[in-house]
């Protein structure tokens, strides 16, 4: 079960001619791809597209009415290999990912997609995971599309513009028999707003039928002499056509006339250029502008008549592409070059060769330009700027850097204090991390886990130390990663290099880090998708013998035991523990109303939360280094004897049990105590409890009458 | 509320009036997305154009996040939205957090041209400010101070606490300030509209709105800084009549310390009383005469004496524990807290882990030292004791138990432990007022050394290892003009992070000179 549902939001799928959608973008995107007639879909979950693959799951019915397959594929070189099935058949596929780690997984496929080329529609949902906000190094998924060539749609972030890339994108697959990649920001993914609606289609050719049907043909097959053939035929056929498409049905788009310069921008910019023409006097707020902008919906390949024709009797252009290197500008100026026309191009230089184009530096980098090359243009107001303005004071200093941690209640989280309690006792290891949640351990509190090469390859992460040492190797990895692409990459390398190193696996039961999808060993039923694969069953196969499973990471005394055990044990070969308990976010999403339901209903319900005595509470803050829970912070007393604040538990508590394992597992302190609240009670349990409640009243009686007693 | 009414509107970018551009800052949690739905619903049900953006993903877990709208009033045409929030460029600015507020004006989101900014004066802490094992808390003052400045309209108030206070979350009440503010032109109809139309916890949600409407409008009483010590007040104890007039005469008694030390000499004499009887009160005031006795103007000495010899004299040792565990106050405290209801029945688990350091410290003082000094028998007690074990406190055995232990009271004082903490505090003292007549400044900070030793176990053995580190540092720098200085800076090296790493650092220094 995803971390969000969108079951309400899939009615919106089924809206037709006439109806106009209000939404966030990616919903948007699905909407788009039955209203063109895609025969399946498919990819892999990760920000900022994890909730089109939610949504699509949530859609299976309607999918299913159509007749669209939805594969929840194993990683991004699955999804993008299913695209295969556009090769032959006439059918439209569209897959999702994530970029650009997504393209790296799924540049194998790619490649050979791009290679063979394809008869239906071949659509790439890209979720460009830069900038703010952003999880992932900062790349750019450009260069995947100019080595395959393939092609990449930018469009304008904003619903309409979307939706229609998609239908762009299959004709010109279509039309040029090459992939296409449609890429959307992180910002546009979420962007809401509205669009008109057309019917659903349903695929003229499903791949049903497609199976009754079957078809091939060698000469799409890449091996020689054919993938020299399907160089040639990309560079001779596929791109001139995708050239005509492109310039044909004017994908990208121009605004403005006249003047001696002139903006070019990808579709995404388009808006940010926009608002920096919009502050600076140079357009309205329905974008007309007093500056001619290019804007490239289509990002590659770019079309060198159309940019010609744009650039002829300007000066200079400033050209808006956000990310390193700078691919377009690069080939902007060779189009000009070899055109010999003498327009000055600005783009790196005056915006900043790495990082976003936020506002500021959209704002500045604009200024600058018209700076350069068209003063005139600039209010007088930015021209001589003489407004006083009050210093703020700089706050840098004094505010707190606040990364991403892990949620209240994680079950990740006593696996870290293990480890950390374990370093302590055995000393510091060398401990290669994975992708996930669990790579919250390497910031502090834990500090555990000093690089991550990729998803699944934690344990490939340690190969070099296969070969042992004084000290074992550590690598950590999580049920996500583990079916993504570990059990081989990371795993079977374990096994097959005679590795002495310990592995973590991290279970919480989903890919939890990008939403909560299932995966193989998720314990939940799901109809559509064959769960409960034990992690353990999977190691047993590939003969990895030594395998503990842990089912309650919250016991931290148990999980220090056996990795000091990992750690110490004579015993060769990888070892590996299982470590796992049901992601907390996920868990109270589903438990908590069941459980406000339960006490309404007059059941019997124990609502377990913790607290600190105060009074016993010296400050230290041990526990809060062997946790970094939100709910466990720091409070200051009212007493002129104490320093430093102690710790406290706010409501937000769901009771998981770390804080008391920890204090009794790094013998901490005797502050921390867990009150159960019972709903309900049964009589009997209710009466006894008065019972017991009494007696004790009347020892503190007892003693309350022979000592003084202060009121708190 | 402060209206910077001095300062001139900057006149709206010249082609942009008609665009309203709010951003909400939270951390990952807190409900923005919440917040951010219901400003776009009313936004549009109110004949606006809205746009709205946020960042999901794993970056948002418990991480600072943005949300961002932007509206203007529908015509026939799409206004070209920007989807993220511009330095210089925003209209209102929604802080959930007060760190995030103080993040939103480096970001430069709050400008004093332009920003209504509405922030909750609560603190979520980061990780870095809880981990530190003295006080890493950053100085919300200094935020307040600068929003102030920043913005051209500031709104604050604790909207968590608001929020709690009537049953639900922050997204709800902040809506309410957004409401109180008038900053968007939409009556308060709308805003509850909104609520409603959003189908999901309505009546919590209303609650909490109308709260926020008023908190925010009330929002003249100035944010206060995080937990701000207030002075104890004079109390009369409950007890025998001979021990309340025991306890009389001792307060009498303090009250003719110095002046500037009687606040402080009360508090910690009430400490000490709780901890063990009236006579070690005596016992107490007797300690802190002997430093008063020798102390001169402006009695740093005396008061800072006051503060840690009742800290030292009351050590955390098993009884005290077990005495606090099982007072009746703390159960209606746990209750309150827990808001358990009439009908409910609460459980208390207690997680204790005794080790044998804990049990031989309970033995005899020379029994107890005897087997401290014999790893065998400590061994022994390991096997027999050292488990972590969870108590019921409110079944009657685990009560019983502590009850017995909390009432050992006669014995602490002739248990190792108690020799222990005595030699401990002795040595200290003495060697704190050693410096009294050369140096009275290095004096004190000696004395405020007391503040490393805290904690159980392993943690308060690292903190006798650092306070023996940090004087055996001061050692060196006493007789120069800033050995008190070093003396600060060496106690507050210690208390920067766990394992000393600052603290060597500031000893290695000291060595380079001394």
């Amino acid at each position: 079960m995803a971390e969000r549902s969108f079951k309400a939001e899939v009615e919106d799928l089924r809206k037709g001619e006439g109806d106009t959608f209000t939404g966030e973008g990616i919903l948007a995107i699905t909407k788009a791809l039955l209203e063109n007639g895609v025969g399946y879909v498919g990819g892999y979950q990760g920000a900022p597209i994890s909730h089109l693959m939610d949504v699509l799951a949530d859609a299976q019915d309607l999918l299913g009415e159509l007749g669209v397959r939805f594969e929840a594929n194993a990683n991004e070189a699955a999804a993008a290999a299913m695209l295969a099935a556009s090769v032959h058949y006439p059918i439209r596929g569209a897959v999702t990912f994530k970029g650009p780690v997504g393209v790296n997984v799924a540049s194998d496929a790619l490649a050979n997609l791009a290679s063979s080329g394809v008869t239906g529609g071949a659509l790439i949902v890209l979720g460009e995971d830069y900038g703010e906000g952003s999880s992932i190094m900062q790349e750019r998924s450009h260069a995947f599309a100019m080595k395959s060539q393939f092609w990449l749609l930018d469009p304008r972030p904003n619903l309409p513009s979307i939706v229609k890339a998609v239908g762009d994108g299959f004709a010109l697959s279509e039309a040029s028999n090459s992939p296409v990649m449609l890429t959307m920001r992180i910002r546009s993914c979420h962007v809401t707003g509205s669009f008109a609606t057309r019917n659903n289609v349903a695929p003229p050719l499903s791949v049903r039928d497609a199976l009754s049907n079957p078809r091939s043909d060698f000469a799409r097959v890449v091996l020689p002499p054919m993938s020299y053939v399907h160089e040639q035929d990309k560079v001779k056929n596929r791109w001139p056509a995708a050239e005509k498409f492109i310039q044909g049905n004017r994908l990208n788009e121009m605004f403005g006339t006249g003047g001696r310069i002139g903006i070019v921008c990808q579709g995404g910019m388009y808006n940010g250029v926009i608002r920096a023409l919009q502050r600076l006097g140079l357009a309205d707020i329905y974008g007309e502008t007093q500056i001619p902008i290019y804007c490239l919906n289509v990002t590659y390949p770019l079309i060198a008549k159309e940019f010609l024709c744009f650039a002829e009797g300007k000066g200079s252009i400033l050209v808006v592409e956000e990310g390193q290197p700078e691919f377009i500008e690069q080939t902007l100026s060779t189009y000009l070059y070899r055109a010999g026309a003498s327009v000055k191009l600005y783009g790196k230089g005056v915006f900043p060769m790495a990082g976003e184009y936020t506002g500021a530096v959209m704002l500045e980098a604009v200024e600058g330009f018209l700076r350069a090359a068209a003063p005139e243009m600039l209010p007088a107001a930015v021209r001589a700027p003489n407004q006083d303005r009050p210093a703020i004071p700089d706050l840098t200093k004094a505010v707190p850097i606040r990364p991403p941690g892990f949620c209240t209640g994680c079950p990740e989280r006593p696996i870290f204090a293990a480890m950390k309690l374990v370093q302590q006792d055995l000393g510091k290891h060398q401990i290669s991390a994975d992708i996930g949640c669990h790579l919250f351990g390497s910031l502090p509190p834990f500090e555990i886990g000093g690089a991550t090469m990729g998803y699944g390859l934690g344990p490939a992460g340690n190969g070099a130390f296969d070969g042992g040492g004084e000290k074992r190797p550590i690598s950590i990895i999580g049920d996500g990663g583990f079916w993504h692409s570990g059990l081989s990459s990371s795993m079977t390398n374990m096994v097959f290099n005679k590795s002495d190193g310990v592995v973590m696996v991290v279970d919480n039961y989903y890919s939890a880090a990008t939403g909560g999808q299932d995966v193989m060993s998720s314990r939940a039923e799901n109809a559509t998708k064959a769960t409960n694969h034990p992690i353990s069953q999977a190691m047993k196969g590939i003969g990895i013998n030594w395998v503990r499973q842990v089912d309650r990471t919250y016991d931290v005394p148990q999980l220090r035991k056996i990795l000091h055990e990992a750690l110490t044990t004579k015993e060769e070969g990888p070892k590996v523990i299982i470590a796992s308990s049901e992601c907390m976010l996920n868990k109270q999403r589903r438990e908590k109303p069941l459980r406000a339901a339960a006490i309404k209903e007059g059941r019997r319900v124990e609502a377990p939360r913790f607290g600190v005595d105060e009074a016993i509470c010296t400050g230290d803050h041990a526990c809060i280094r062997l946790s970094g829970c939100p709910s466990l912070s720091l409070k200051r007393l009212d007493d002129p004897l104490r320093d430093d604040p102690v710790a406290s538990i706010d409501q937000s508590c769901v009771g998981c049990g770390n804080c008391g394992e920890v204090a009794d597992a790094a013998v901490l302190c005797p502050s921390f105590y867990r009150a159960d609240v019972v709903h309900n009670p049964g009589r009997f349990e209710a009466w006894w409890a008065q019972k017991r409640a009494q007696a004790i009243a009347w020892l503190v009686a007892r003693r309350a009458a022979k000592r003084l007693e202060f009121s708190a | 509320m402060t209206i910077h009414e001095v300062l001139e509107p900057r006149p709206v970018d010249p082609a942009l009036g008609g665009i309203i551009k709010l951003a909400v800052l939270a951390v990952g949690g807190q409900g923005g997305g919440v917040l951010t739905g219901w400003i776009e619903a009313l936004a549009r049900a109110n004949g606006y154009a809205c746009q709205a953006t946020s960042v999901a993903g794993v970056a948002q877990r418990t991480g600072a996040t943005v949300y961002y709208v932007e509206m203007s009033p529908q015509t026939d045409k799409m206004p070209i939205f920007s989807l993220m929030p511009a330095a210089g460029d925003v209209d209102i600015l929604i802080a959930a957090e007060m760190m995030e507020a103080g993040r939103s004006i480096i970001r430069g989101f709050v400008t004093p041209d332009r920003t209504t900014l509405i922030a909750s004066t609560h603190r979520a802490l980061a990780v870095s400010e809880k981990m530190v094992p003295g006080d890493g808390i950053a100085s919300s003052a200094e935020v307040i101070a600068a929003a102030e400045v920043a913005s051209r309209r500031f709104i604050a108030a604790d909207f968590d606490a608001v929020a709690v206070g009537v049953g639900s979350v922050i997204s709800a009440t902040l809506f309410g300030a957004l409401a109180a503010s008038e900053a968007l032109p939409f009556s308060r109809v709308a805003y509850e509209q909104a609520i409603r139309a959003g189908g999901k916890g309505v009546e919590p949600s209303l609650r909490a709105f109308a709260a926020g409407y008023e908190a925010a409008l009330a929002g003249g009483e100035p944010p206060q800084a995080m937990g701000a010590a207030v002075p104890p007040q004079d109390q009369m104890p409950r007890g025998p009549q001979r021990l309340v007039q025991d306890w009389q005469g001792l307060c009498a008694r303090a009250a003719a310390l110095p002046a500037p030390a009687v606040d402080m000499a009360l508090a910690g004499l009430r400490k000490v009383v709780e901890f063990q009887d009236t006579a070690y009160g005596q016992l107490y005031l007797e300690r802190l005469e002997a430093v008063a006795a020798r102390d001169r103007a402006p009695f740093d000495l005396t008061r800072e004496g006051a503060k840690y010899i009742a800290n030292a004299m009351a050590y955390d040792d098993v009884i005290r524990v077990a005495d606090l565990k099982t007072r009746g106050s703390r159960f209606v405290r746990i209750r309150g807290e827990m808001g358990v209801k009439d009908g409910n029945v609460m459980q208390v688990t207690e997680f204790m882990h005794p080790r044998a350091e804990e049990i031989a410290g309970m033995l005899p003082a020379r029994l107890g030292a005897r087997i401290e000094a014999d790893p065998k028998w400590m061994a022994r007690l390991d096997r027999w004791f050292n488990k972590g074990r969870r108590l019921r406190t409110d079944g009657l055995v685990a009560y019983a138990t502590l009850y017995v232990l909390g009432g050992l009271k006669r014995w602490r004082l002739r248990s190792l432990r108690h020799s222990h903490e005595v030699a401990h505090l002795e040595a200290w003292l003495t060697r704190a007022v050693g410096h009294l007549d050369r140096d009275y400044a290095l004096s004190v900070e000696v004395i405020r050394c007391r503040r490393l030793v805290k904690g159980y176990s392993d943690t308060h053995a690292r903190g006798l290892s650092k306070f023996d580190r940090v004087l055996a540092g001061i050692e060196l720098v006493a007789g120069r003009d800033d050995a008190a200085d070093w003396a600060r800076r060496l106690r507050e090296a210690a208390l920067m992070d766990e394992e000393g790493k600052a603290l060597d650092g500031a000893l290695a220094t000291i060595r380079s000179f001394a």
